[in-house]
């Protein structure tokens, strides 16, 4: 049996498709990652460059020990993924702003999302295929947790 | 309009060096001597001062970035932000005069 249809259904306009407006969400990623970057912009800095010896104390182990805390994982990986996106697409904002050419646009805009996309992915195997003691690796550079093992 | 391209150009810098910055430290996935070599760079009296000019611009975008929020978001926001652009310089200045010779110290002292 078919259906009778709605009286009168195929006079009203086929509704307009609704659409994402990603500009705007685009706009709004920016503001909200801009205060998470706050906090983990200093955090980091703070830890890195201020505390203790600052620079001069940053070396393999350092790293290794900062990682074999969750905290700081969750904090550079938060850090790597926000900070990225956020850079990303505030340099197309000014691609679109300044690349006059149709074909540089485009080039330039391929860039940002390839390197955006390499480097987020790079950066967060590094973070959770890290091993702090890898074998055969000169003791005086590991960490001193590795010297129970 | 200074507020605006001050706050592009910061922006800028601190992308590219958060490029650089991601492949330097992919490095102690490599080994702990590649990383060691390249972070040691990153101690010398230059890249020394190079990291107070990276803090002094994250400094500006990170203060000016909140203001722009407070403009979109606050219902007054527009009405102070010329008066906010002012609290950002003084908040700047602040944070590089506590910062600076902190970083000069580690860099330069012994
Ligand atoms: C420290 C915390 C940060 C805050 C509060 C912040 C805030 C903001 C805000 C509110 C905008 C304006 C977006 C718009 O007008 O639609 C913006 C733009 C931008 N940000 Fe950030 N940001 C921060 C960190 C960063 C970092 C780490 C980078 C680089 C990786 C970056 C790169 C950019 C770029 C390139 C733009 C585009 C500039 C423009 O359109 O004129 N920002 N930021």
């Amino acid at each position: 049996m078919t259906a009778i249809p709605v009286p009168r259904s195929g006079d009203t306009a086929p509704r307009k498709k609704r659409r994402v407006n990603w500009e705007k969400w685009g706009w709004i990623y920016m503001r909200v990652s801009g205060v998470f970057l706050v906090v983990l912009i200093f955090g980091h800095l703070f830890v890195n460059l201020v505390s203790g010896e600052g620079v001069k104390a940053i070396d393999f182990a350092f790293v290794a020990g900062k990682w074999a805390n969750p905290f700081f994982v969750v904090w550079d990986t938060l850090l790597l993924w926000l900070a990225l996106i956020h850079g990303g697409n505030g340099m197309r904002t000014l691609v679109n702003d300044y690349a006059n050419n149709r074909t540089l646009r485009k080039v330039l805009l391929i860039a940002i999302l390839a390197s955006t996309v390499i480097l987020i992915v790079l950066g967060t195997l590094v973070i959770y295929t890290f091993d702090p003691c890898p074998t055969g690796g000169d003791a005086s550079l590991l960490p001193d947790f590795c010297k129970a093992g | 309009m200074w507020s605006w391209v001050l706050h592009r150009i910061t922006g800028v810098a601190i992308y590219f060096f958060l490029l650089v910055h991601i492949l330097d430290t992919s490095l102690v996935r490599l080994s702990p001597e590649a990383y060691n070599a390249v972070i040691g760079t990153y101690k010398t009296p230059i890249m020394g001062l190079g990291e107070l000019a990276l803090v002094i611009a994250i400094g500006y975008h990170a203060l000016n970035g909140l203001r722009i929020i407070l403009i979109d978001f606050w219902s007054v926001g527009t009405r102070y932000q010329k008066l906010m652009w002012y609290i950002v310089l003084i908040l700047w200045v602040i944070l590089i005069a506590g910062f600076a010779p902190r970083q000069l110290m580690h860099v330069f002292g012994s």
